[in-house]
């Protein structure tokens, strides 16, 4: 998982979690693939279809902003999105995220020089992001240690079960 | 590290003391930026998150919960539910409920029983909805977390925070007539922005404050979450005092923010000059005086929701709705945030006056906020709501419009059909 390659979806400030999955589909289901079906419709109702596995998400500001629904990055998880990129993450979402076990990086600067379309290429160990198509590289804010640890595990409930096995 | 010491400080911030005595291994003082794991008081899940949260227990191999009595189970969100789906959801939260005995409220919004039942001073809530920072309104850490976390909370009862440094925003002056805890909410959130508190906790201070009843106190700290904000609180005093007398509770601990502690920045607002606020579509940061948006024509008005459907809101909403009538073609949906609440507006007469007026009074449930059940939006409909949330879909179709605003003027704007300054009826 210490590399991922992918191609860009393009969004930007403040994309808030009714948007990336609206409560009407995430009280019905607890299925991530029947909620993956109509991620981010309230920006783009193509964009469940048009979604291909290892794509990658760059954002602007306070990505996931709302609720504290962890269907959000689950369903963007589903969906086969392998990374969020963005300038910042709202505080629930970057948690949620890292609990579900969807790499999720800070990178102030990016969402400005990368577009749609373009390829990435994100060491998460090194915390650096390349823009392949461009020609640029970005530091990520560093994820401490422990975070990073639960991602390595796929998320918290496999760091979890770990734990207890090793207990 | 000695318990007195950090309460007494003058060098740490609320949260760096809460924080700092609630940890597993209290061995030294945490600042902000540090990470600590911390004991939780309280952990509570409704049911957008429950369901998850047990599925992942279950996933876990949890067997038994850390504590049956610090657990909390809500169904508020879609209650009663509207569809077989969601029915089948509420049944893994009712078996799971009596399995490990742990209380569950059925219709009752999540945040409204805490404050009833739970909130004290120097308490550590977690709760799988992003309003829990509500409960700093008591003088409590209250903060949202996801459903894989609330698994892990309910299981091994602890969790890891980073300590939030502090934003203090003093509340100055008085509020003037038409201008309640919502509108200087708004106002704030249009200041410093949705993401202006981001990871941060506020301390809500001021003379305006001090005269907030618990209430008003729960708005202030209820919205902070739409700036980022990952607590919000209102330090111990003789209104939360005489609060917990009334309500036959007592402090956990009480814990005052040092006064020549670090904090990041300090804000004013002259409370005195506001007039009533409007967040418009589709943000919350999005925020105007009534008097700019006075006139916009609406489908449907929302008193209701953890932020605005307390008894104090019903009580300013019939004020302004004593005698007159909702306008012929609006909606004015009223859902009452609990049970009491409902028991206490209908003895009041309450109830009476909003119906006669015209209101829909349904049974408390989050309802109409969410967007699932008791007046959803449809295409190009527009609502001004006393909520929290102006997102697009937020109340139903994505080409619906929310507008944000006090119980009062969601009142004025129902009796005249457009948007309306709720000074005119007061």
């Amino acid at each position: 998982m210490n590399v991922i390659r992918g191609r860009v979806w393009r969004f930007g400030d403040n994309v808030d979690t009714d948007v990336i999955i609206p409560f009407k589909y995430k009280a019905r289901t607890l299925d991530p693939k029947e909620l993956a079906q109509h991620v981010m419709e309230g920006i783009d109702p193509e964009f469940p279809k048009k979604v291909k596995p290892g794509d990658i998400m760059v954002a602007g500001r306070n990505f996931g902003c709302g609720s504290s629904r962890e269907q959000a990055p689950l369903a963007i998880k589903a969906a086969g999105i392998a990374a969020v990129v963005a300038e910042s993450f709202a505080r629930i979402f970057f948690r949620n995220a890292i609990n579900i076990g969807l790499p999720v990086l800070e990178v102030k600067g990016v969402s400005e020089k990368t577009f749609e379309g373009d390829v990435l290429e994100i060491d998460l160990a090194q915390g650096v992001v390349k823009n392949l198509t461009r020609g640029l590289t970005f530091k990520a804010t560093p994820i401490p240690d422990m975070l990073m640890e639960i991602l390595r595990k796929g998320g918290l409930v496999n760091y979890l079960k770990e734990r207890r096995l090793s207990q | 590290m000695n318990l007195k010491e950090v309460l007494d400080s003058e060098d740490l911030t609320f949260s760096e003391k809460i924080i700092s005595i609630k940890q597993e291994e209290p061995r030294s003082i945490k600042r902000a930026g540090e990470i600590a794991v911390v004991k939780v008081d309280l952990a509570a899940g409704q049911d957008g998150t429950a369901p998850l949260a047990i599925k992942i227990f279950e996933e876990i191999g949890g067997e038994r919960v850390w504590n049956p009595s610090n657990i909390l189970l809500v169904l508020d969100h879609t209650y009663p539910s509207s569809s077989a789906e969601i029915s089948n959801l509420h049944k893994i939260v009712r078996d799971f409920s009596r399995k490990h005995n742990v209380r569950l409220v059925e219709g009752s919004i999540i945040h409204q029983v805490i404050l009833e039942d739970y909130a004290v001073p120097g308490m550590l809530i977690v709760g799988a909805d992003s309003h829990t920072t509500t409960h700093g309104s008591v003088g409590a850490f209250a903060t949202g977390i996801g459903s894989t976390e609330l698994a892990a909370v309910m299981l091994g009862g602890k969790i890891w925070f980073k300590v939030p440094s502090t934003i203090r925003v003093y509340l100055d002056g008085y509020l003037p007539k038409g201008v309640y805890s919502k509108d200087v909410a708004l106002h704030f959130i249009g200041q410093i922005g949705a993401d202006g508190a981001n990871y941060k906790s506020i301390e809500w201070r001021g003379e305006v404050t001090s005269k907030l009843s618990i209430s008003s106190r729960a708005v202030l700290c209820n919205m902070s979450v739409e700036t980022g904000a990952k607590n919000a609180v209102v330090e111990y005093d003789v209104v939360t005092e005489s609060y917990l007398k009334e309500v036959g509770r007592s402090p956990m601990v009480v814990v005052k923010s040092g006064r020549k502690a670090e904090v990041e920045d300090e804000l004013h607002i002259d409370c005195s000059r506001l007039d009533p606020q409007v967040a418009v579509p589709h943000r919350v940061d999005n925020v105007k005086s009534v008097r700019e948006v006075e006139g916009t024509p609406i489908d449907q008005a929302f008193i209701g929701s953890c932020t605005n459907g307390r008894l104090e809101d019903l009580i300013e909403a019939a004020k302004v709705l004593r005698g007159r009538r909702v306008k012929d073609g609006v909606r004015l949906i009223v859902t009452p945030a609990s049970r009491r609440v409902y028991s206490e507006a209908l003895k009041l007469g309450i109830l009476e006056v909003l119906f006669e007026a015209g209101a829909i009074i349904t049974n408390p449930t989050c309802g109409a906020c969410v967007g699932t059940h008791l007046g959803v939006l449809g295409e190009g409909e527009v609502a001004i709501s006393s909520s929290n949330r102006n997102f697009v879909g937020r109340m139903g179709h994505p080409k619906s419009k929310v507008y944000l605003a006090s119980p009062a003027t969601v009142a004025a704007s129902a009796i005249e059909g457009v948007i309306t300054d709720p000074r005119k009826f007061l």
